[in-house]
Order: structure tokens, then C-alpha cells, then sequence
């Protein structure tokens, strides 16, 4: 009922082709921008801030990363760690032997360096497909963290390759408190998410998935297939980058190249699989399960536990927690294969409709 | 019979010709020796048994293959091997016989994937959706939306592919290469798998193209009635060989022809 988009009516296709054409999904989205801007930062403590919504905002990003190159362009990668590897430590250098370079002009040279990176490693996608290209972009994900290892210079001689990130500050600005790096973050990942829906609807969008569904076809229309490719891994791999410097700089604060291992880069493979492949939002709706629903799970377990009166030994909880989370994520694929957003999809076409059945 | 649509239509001078392609694909020979010319505006029909070579024969002309002899002859310039950017960019479009939509995408989406080459605007441009992109994508939408109006699809314009019935998915096939509004297209059996009111329909849109926007069309077809009704002119292929080229009513005559594919009536 309230979701209806009857008299709404589109008389141009400018009308028809901005971001969101129905009314309610503009009042939603700036809502849910005002909530993240102004409500969070007043309400939020600092454990939720640190521990809950800056990883999950970084995740989302390199999730969405990943999902341009693995729901738009069709190419399997299992190198997104090593990708955000690359992204944190180049914009360490740079803000490190580059002096006076501002944070943002660190970060965009981070995710530049990551994305020429991501090229390199993307050159096999010429030639080989699927299961095979992400065996090929495992070679990046072995070899980058054991070079920013090897090579000391990476890490400024420190040992182990361990970098502490430098203070982030812009204009004078010193983003030192969780509720500033949150908002930083934030409007990080929210111009890059606006970024990429742009780019998925627009001719380069159209080209990554022409070549994912066929690309033959997409090569008859006149598509260059190794172009469109290559874009797809410079642009993914730019994004991981990015998630990857905001992970060193807002989340942990200091970071050695073994935390971007497969575990990682397998987990934000997960939370594309869960939000839904070839989905902006997915992206986030499967950020968000990966990194929210083990807290969730937890709190309602150890709290249940006492409220029920059980007397579990310790480490009970956490065991059942990975059960549970485990079978949750069986459930959903099961349920619904192409994920989260579907659901969601599923839901307001519904929606639509409700209460009537057609 | 197989003229009534084209008065009015002026066929001009030798648009397309192939010269002596030879095809092969390790010691299977896909194609021997094959000549034949195209006119520009005209309708021109392959047909032949299965595994004649006939769609081996298209995929030369737009570069999927790349046959080992013989010269591919378009709009002036010679190829000896074409490839298919190079074949989109002067203008060829062509249908698969299996369906080649990209299922994911919306009917829309796939027609302005068709105009792809149009479209020059950069990713940067295309990452902040401002200025030239934006414009760039109302006056594409623009044009795509005239190609929906002439299909008649309207209505299944922001439907995924894949949900759509096959019938629906072939004329969005049609779409997408109008879409680039190509001087030549390369139809493979475009009414396959169809009943006859849509091949109907299909014979109508092809002759209208033709008719409207002086498309030159080469098609591979199976049903005789249909080939004999659009085609100016037909050639004939059988294991890879020409054996007959002209028009219907001469190629219906042709013993060769006959004995091959087309048969007697008992």
C-alpha cells in the first residue's frame, strides 16, 4: 500500500533513467543516508562504531569491488585480499616518502597502484575462464602478501612487514575518534557505491555484462572483449584497493601483509555470494550478513543461554554459533540462489501489489 | 510473387562480395571455393541442408572465423580476413541462429548495448553520470526506443531476456543489431522454432527494414515459402559447395538444386 508507485508517471526518459525512478526508493535511500550521517554518529557507542559499522562498511566496499568484477564482468577472482593488500600498503608509501601528500591523494594512489596490480593479474582472464581464471588469481593472492614480506622496503623495514597507518587528516582535520573515522568511511564507500552504480548503468556496465552473458555476441556488436576485461580488473581491483587503505587507516590501524590471506579474500567471496552477484546492493546486504549476523548470533546465544538457565561450559556458544551460522548460510542459498538482493527484489515487487495477489 | 514489396526499392551496385573462400577447420572443409556478391538494398537468402557451411559462411563475413583462402570484398575495401570490431564498425550486424541475447539484461539493455561503438563518452564521465554520458544516454535511449516502437515490444522493454518467451527473445535479437543501425545484416534463421503467425511477423519486420532504412539483408532460412517470398536473390550451398545462385524462381528450377535440398513432391 505504501509502496506504490500508481500516478507516478514518467514523461521523459530522463525521468525514467535516473537513479531511483519511484519516489518511495528516493525517500528510503535518503532517509537511510540521514539515519548513517547524523543519527548514527550521535546514538552509536564506540564499540559498535569500531567493531561493527567501520568493518562493515570497509568489507562492503571491497565486496562491492569484487562484485564488479565477479557479478558484472563474469570473472572469478580469488585475489581480492592481495588486491586490498596492495591498496594499504602503496598508500602507506605514499604518505610515507611523499611528503605533505594529502590522505585522499594517497588513498586514489593506493587504489591506482592496486588497480595496475589487478591488470597485471588479470591478463590470464584473456585466455582462460571460470574455475581456471580464479585458480590464475590465486597466484596474486599467494604472491603479494609473501613479496610485501620479502621485500622490507614495503614496510618501511619494520619486522614482519607490519605498517602502522598515519594519522588520517584533511585540511587540518584530524580524523582520530571512531565517530570521525566512521563518517569518513562512510562517505568514502557511499561516493564509491554511487560511483559504481553510475558505471554499471551506463555503456561500460552494459559492456562487462555483454561479455559475462556472451561473449561472442558482445564481440559481433563491436565490444572490445580484452579492453572491457582489463577495465573490469583495473576498476575492481581499484575499489579493493581503496576498501584495503581503509581498512589499514580507519579499522585496524595497523596491519601485516599475512591479515590479507584467502581466509579474507574467501570471505568477501561469501558476502557476494550471500548479498547477490551482479548487485550494488548485494553487496552490502552480504557485508552486512558475514560481518553482522556472528555479533547478532552471539548475543542472542550467550543471552539465551542465561535466560533459558543453562549453565554451558565455555566456548558452547561460540561452537553453536558457527552451527548456526553455517546452516544459515546453507539456508539462504537454498532458498534463494542469487541472494539477499533478490529477496529483496522478490519483496517489493510484492510490495507493489499488496494486498491484492496480482 | 516475390517482388510485390519492392517496388519502389532501388538495388544498387555490388555492396558485398566474397571471392573464393575456403574454410576449414583441421581436416573438416567447412566451406571450398565460395563466390557469390551482394547488392547493396538487397535481400539475399543462403540456404542448403544442415551443414551446408551456411553459417560457417557468415561467421566469415564477420570475422568469427577466419577462413584460410580467398578475399572478403566490402563497401570498397578488401579483406582477406575480417575481424568482428572491424566488421561492426563498418556496419554489420548480425542474429544467431541459437539465440545470443545476454539473458541478465533488460530488452533495453541490450539494445543500447547494440549502439556500444556510438557511444564514446569516458569511464570517469561514466562513474559521475553527468554532462556527456547523461546526454549521451537520453539520445541513445531515444533511438532505441524508435527500434521498440517498429518491433512493437513496448511492453517488455525493462524485462530481463531470459524471462521472455522464445519468439519475444528473437525479435529482441533483431532489435539488438538494428540498434546499431548497420548498412548490412547477417540473419541466421531467424524464424526458426517460430508458428507461422510469427513468422509472419518476423517476414514483415524483415522486409520493412529493408523497405524503411534500406537495410541490405543476408539471410540463412529453411522455410522455402519464406525464402522464396522475401529474397531478391538466393544461393545455394551443399557440403561446403555453391551449387546454385539466383533468383528463386531460377533456383527452384535448378536440377542441382533439387536433387540436394530441395527435392520432389511424390
Amino acid at each position: 500500500m505504501l509502496y506504490r508507485e500508481s500516478g507516478q508517471f514518467k514523461t521523459s526518459y530522463a525521468a525514467d533513467q535516473q537513479l531511483f525512478p519511484i519516489l518511495q526508493d528516493r525517500i528510503g535511500v535518503l532517509t537511510l543516508l540521514a539515519v548513517a550521517l547524523v543519527a548514527v554518529p550521535l546514538l552509536a557507542s564506540d564499540y559498535w562504531l569500531t567493531a561493527i559499522l567501520i568493518p562493515f562498511l570497509v568489507f562492503a566496499l571491497a565486496a562491492l569491488g569484487l562484485n564488479i568484477l565477479t557479478g558484472y564482468a563474469g570473472q572469478l577472482s580469488l585475489g581480492t585480499a592481495a588486491f586490498m593488500a596492495v591498496g594499504a600498503f602503496a598508500a602507506y608509501n605514499f604518505q610515507l616518502r611523499i611528503p605533505g601528500i594529502p590522505i585522499l591523494v594517497s588513498f586514489a594512489l593506493g587504489g591506482l597502484t592496486s588497480a595496475a596490480v589487478g591488470v597485471l593479474f588479470g591478463l590470464p582472464s584473456l585466455r582462460i575462464k571460470g574455475f581456471y581464471l580464479a585458480v590464475a588469481t590465486l597466484a596474486a593472492q599467494f604472491f603479494i602478501p609473501w613479496l610485501l614480506v620479502k621485500v622490507s622496503w614495503f614496510s618501511n623495514n619494520s619486522s614482519s612487514g607490519v605498517i602502522t597507518a598515519q594519522p588520517v587528516e584533511i585540511l587540518g582535520f584530524v580524523f582520530d575518534t571512531p565517530v570521525r573515522k566512521y563518517l569518513f568511511v562512510l562517505v568514502v564507500v557511499a561516493v564509491m557505491a554511487l560511483a559504481a552504480k553510475n558505471m554499471v548503468r551506463s555503456a561500460i556496465g552494459r559492456a562487462w555484462m555483454a561479455v559475462r552473458d556472451m561473449d561472442v555476441a558482445a564481440e559481433v556488436i563491436g565490444i572490445r572483449i580484452m579492453q572491457t576485461k582489463l577495465i573490469a580488473f583495473a576498476v575492481s581491483s581499484f575499489y579493493c584497493g581503496v576498501a584495503g587503505a581503509l581498512y589499514a587507516y580507519a579499522y585496524l590501524g595497523s596491519v601485516e601483509p599475512d591479515g590479507f590471506n584467502l581466509d579474507l579474500s574467501f570471505r568477501i567471496l561469501f558476502m557476494i555470494i550471500i548479498g547477490g552477484v551482479g548487485s550494488i546492493m548485494g553487496s552490502f546486504l552480504g557485508a552486512a550478513f558475514i560481518t553482522l549476523l556472528p555479533i547478532f548470533l552471539d548475543i542472542v546465544l550467550t543471552d539465551g543461554a542465561i535466560w533459558l538457565g543453562l549453565n554451558l561450559p565455555s566456548g558452547t556458544t561460540s561452537m553453536a554459533q558457527l552451527v548456526v551460522f553455517g546452516a544459515l548460510i546453507i539456508f539462504f542459498l537454498i532458498v534463494e540462489p542469487l541472494g539477499l538482493a533478490r529477496l529483496w527484489q522478490i519483496a517489493k515487487e510484492k510490495l507493489r501489489l499488496w494486498p491484492f495477489p496480482h | 510473387m516475390e517482388h510485390e514489396h519492392n517496388t519502389g526499392r532501388r538495388i544498387g551496385g555490388t555492396f558485398l562480395s566474397v571471392e573464393n573462400i575456403s574454410l576449414a577447420f583441421g581436416g573438416v572443409k567447412a566451406l571450398t571455393d565460395i563466390s557469390f556478391d551482394v547488392r547493396e538494398h538487397e535481400i539475399r537468402a543462403i540456404i542448403g541442408p544442415n551443414g551446408a557451411g551456411k553459417s560457417s559462411m557468415l561467421n566469415c563475413i564477420n570475422g568469427v572465423y577466419r577462413p584460410q583462402q580467398g578475399t572478403i570484398r566490402f563497401d570498397g575495401q578488401a579483406f582477406q580476413q575480417m575481424d568482428p570490431h572491424k566488421a561492426a564498425s563498418m556496419g554489420i550486424a548480425r542474429t544467431f541462429q541459437n539465440i545470443a541475447l545476454f539473458k541478465g539484461m533488460s530488452v533495453l539493455d541490450n539494445m543500447m548495448t547494440g549502439r556500444s561503438l556510438k557511444m564514446h563518452t569516458n569511464l570517469f564521465l561514466q562513474a559521475l553520470y553527468v554532462g556527456p554520458n547523461r546526454r549521451e544516454e537520453l539520445e541513445h535511449r531515444q533511438k532505441v526506443e524508435h527500434i521498440i516502437d517498429f518491433l512493437q515490444i513496448e511492453s517488455v522493454r525493462k524485462t530481463p531476456v531470459g524471462r521472455l518467451p522464445y519468439g519475444v527473445q528473437k525479435r529482441v535479437e533483431l532489435g539488438r543489431a538494428l540498434a546499431a543501425e548497420p548498412r548490412l545484416l547477417l540473419l541466421d534463421e531467424p524464424m526458426a522454432g517460430m508458428n507461422i503467425e510469427e513468422k509472419q511477423d518476423m517476414c514483415r519486420f524483415i522486409l520493412d527494414v529493408n523497405d524503411e532504412f534500406g537495410t541490405t539483408i543476408v539471410l540463412i532460412e529453411h522455410d522455402m515459402g519464406v525464402v522464396m517470398d522475401v529474397s531478391d536473390r538466393v544461393v545455394v550451398l551443399d557440403y561446403g559447395k555453391k551449387i546454385g545462385d539466383g533468383t528463386p524462381a531460377e533456383v527452384r528450377a535448378n536440377q542441382a538444386v533439387i536433387d540436394a535440398y530441395l527435392g520432389v513432391a511424390h
